[in-house]
């Protein structure tokens, strides 16, 4: 479970270029929700969820995970609960290295990297099997160099890294905003389907309002470093597209 | 082979743990250290001080390599800790290790003669023969332990660091820790060729460091530029680049050297070729974009 106690966020404070991000955020997320979050530009989307990772710190408040308070640990620590899914599918892969090698580093999130040699053939038949479930043909090219891929094979192969060791938290953070309709939908089925299966929290932000529509159990808006709306999963199905559109007036 | 080129090879693969250094912390980490002046003459110094002192060379071997990772440990706490830019990290190092280096070696220069090195074996009655050997099985030793450290998790967290720090973090890597572990390394390799080169000119210098990363520096982008040629993704085929761009390096020198070249130029042609590594790939890109 992640609960958020007035979580505040405010950037160059006392500066004349101060900046208000988050005010007094109060959340909780339990175990196997979904939940897309909306808002227009700088509403403050990213910054919760970089609060989350530990990307950045909150001004005040604090955060809690699994019954932990987070708010001192590094994004690294962090990692033991949360996994990410950038917005730039350049972000979640090491373009120089193989396929293989960042499924190994995916693969050992919350453990020890020591000195020895991970990448096995069995460890290769895992990812294989693992990777071939996308269609997409990679499980082939297990040795190809990522930075060889589309955006869209990489925010795929991201999004599988993010469960190769144990995730409670799933971020994805505007996943979908480079890649094409095609790539886009299969990523968030994707996303649909690991979070289905394993149980996780997965928090989503997008801007687009058919996808906010079709994905996730709870719809969260936030305006202006707080939230506007949270809708719970019977409100959110009784939500139109059309409706929604009008929330940005 | 003439003995003059046989002995820019033996200096070439002395030479080469210090490119696989900067290999490491340019190329694996993206991190522009320039520790290696000083960590490069730490290694001759410890060398020539703990020989001296009629240390076994299986005991002066692990101090040295452990000086340099000790320098390397420095700079990586500074720029990491404190947030230093690394290129000044190193320069601070680099200029505290010259005193260090004055006061630990005492003057300015050491002789080794008639001391017991790890080139005295006697297998080929010709001594550059039996040094050459000497320079080669340890290199190979080297090499195929890097490969092996750079195929493993920590190798693969090591390549991953330099490449895409976001992604690491997220996954669980603390960054600023591997790049201290990796600098260690880096400067720990730089030190040995310390080692080994005090012994094969059979002096240490407090001076001989003194640009030595220019050498590094070249070697590690003809190694570059060979690799892109060859596109050769292979660890074990880099790391064998490297020391091959190590070897055409001293190479060029010695020819530069053979064609009757005032030898205080050698800087001067040293800056030059290496200038023209970096230079060359980038106008032949730029003609090929204009056709």
């Amino acid at each position: 479970m992640i609960a958020l106690d007035h979580i505040s966020k405010i950037f160059n404070k006392g500066m004349q270029n101060e900046v208000i991000a988050l005010q007094d955020i109060s959340l909780q997320i339990q175990e196997g929700e979904f939940v897309v979050m909306i808002g227009s530009n700088g509403s403050g989307k990213t910054t919760l969820l970089n609060c989350i990772a530990g990307a950045i710190k909150p001004s005040s408040g604090s955060i809690v995970i699994n019954g932990n308070k987070v708010n001192a640990l590094p994004e690294y620590k962090r990692s033991q609960w949360v996994a990410r899914v950038f917005q730039n599918p350049n972000n979640g892969t090491a373009p120089d290295l193989s396929i293989l090698d960042n499924f190994r580093l995916a693969a050992l999130r919350t453990q020890h990297k020591g000195l020895r040699i991970g990448t096995h053939a069995r460890f290769k038949k895992e990812v294989a099997e693992k990777v071939a479930t996308l269609g997409m043909g990679l499980e082939n090219k297990l040795s190809q160099n990522m930075g060889n891929l589309s955006g869209g094979q990489r925010q795929a192969l991201t999004l599988l890294m993010s469960v190769m060791d144990e995730t409670h938290i799933l971020l994805l953070d505007e996943p979908t905003a480079a890649l094409d309709p095609k790539s886009a939908a299969l990523i968030l089925n994707l996303a649909e389907k690991l979070n289905r299966d394993l149980r996780m929290i997965t928090l989503l932000v997008t801007h687009n309002i058919k996808d906010a529509h079709r994905y996730g159990n709870r719809i969260i808006q936030m305006q202006e470093g707080k939230i506007k709306r949270d809708l719970s999963k019977k409100e959110k199905e009784a939500l139109t597209v059309a409706g929604m559109y009008d929330w940005f007036g | 082979m003439s003995a003059f080129y046989l002995s820019a090879l033996q200096l070439a693969l002395c030479l080469g743990p210090m490119a696989l250094g900067i290999y490491i912390s340019m190329k694996v980490f993206n991190i522009p250290d320039i520790t290696t002046d000083g960590s490069y003459t730490l290694g001759a110094v410890v060398t020539a001080i703990l020989l001296t002192g009629h240390w076994p060379l299986y005991a002066i071997l692990p101090v040295c390599i452990l000086s340099g990772a000790l320098a390397g440990i420095c700079t990586g706490l500074i720029h990491t800790k404190l947030k230093i830019d690394a290129l000044l990290a190193g320069i601070l190092v680099m200029t505290g290790l010259y005193s260090i280096n004055l006061i630990l070696l005492g003057r300015s220069n050491v002789p080794l003669i008639n001391l017991p090195g790890i080139f005295s074996i006697s297998i080929f009655s010709n001594d550059t023969y039996n040094q050459l050997l000497v320079a080669v099985i340890i290199v190979l030793i080297l090499s195929v332990l890097l490969r092996y450290v750079l195929k493993t998790d920590f190798g693969i967290a090591m390549r991953a660091t330099g490449n895409n720090p976001v992604m690491t973090q997220s996954l669980g890597i603390n960054n600023d820790r591997i790049k201290i572990l990796g600098l260690a390394l880096a400067n720990g390799l730089t030190a040995l060729s310390g080692f080994l080169v005090a012994q094969y000119q059979n002096f240490t210098d407090v001076n001989m460091g003194i640009g030595i990363v220019i050498t590094g520096l070249g070697s590690v982008l003809i190694a570059d530029a060979l690799r892109e040629w060859l596109q050769v993704r292979h660890i074990g085929l880099q790391i064998a680049l490297v020391l091959a761009g190590s070897i055409i390096f001293q190479a060029v020198l010695a020819c530069t050297l053979a064609l009757g070249i005032d030898p205080n130029l050698l800087k001067f042609v040293t800056a030059v070729f290496v200038l023209l590594i970096v230079a060359i790939p980038r106008i032949s890109r730029a003609l090929q974009k204009k056709e």
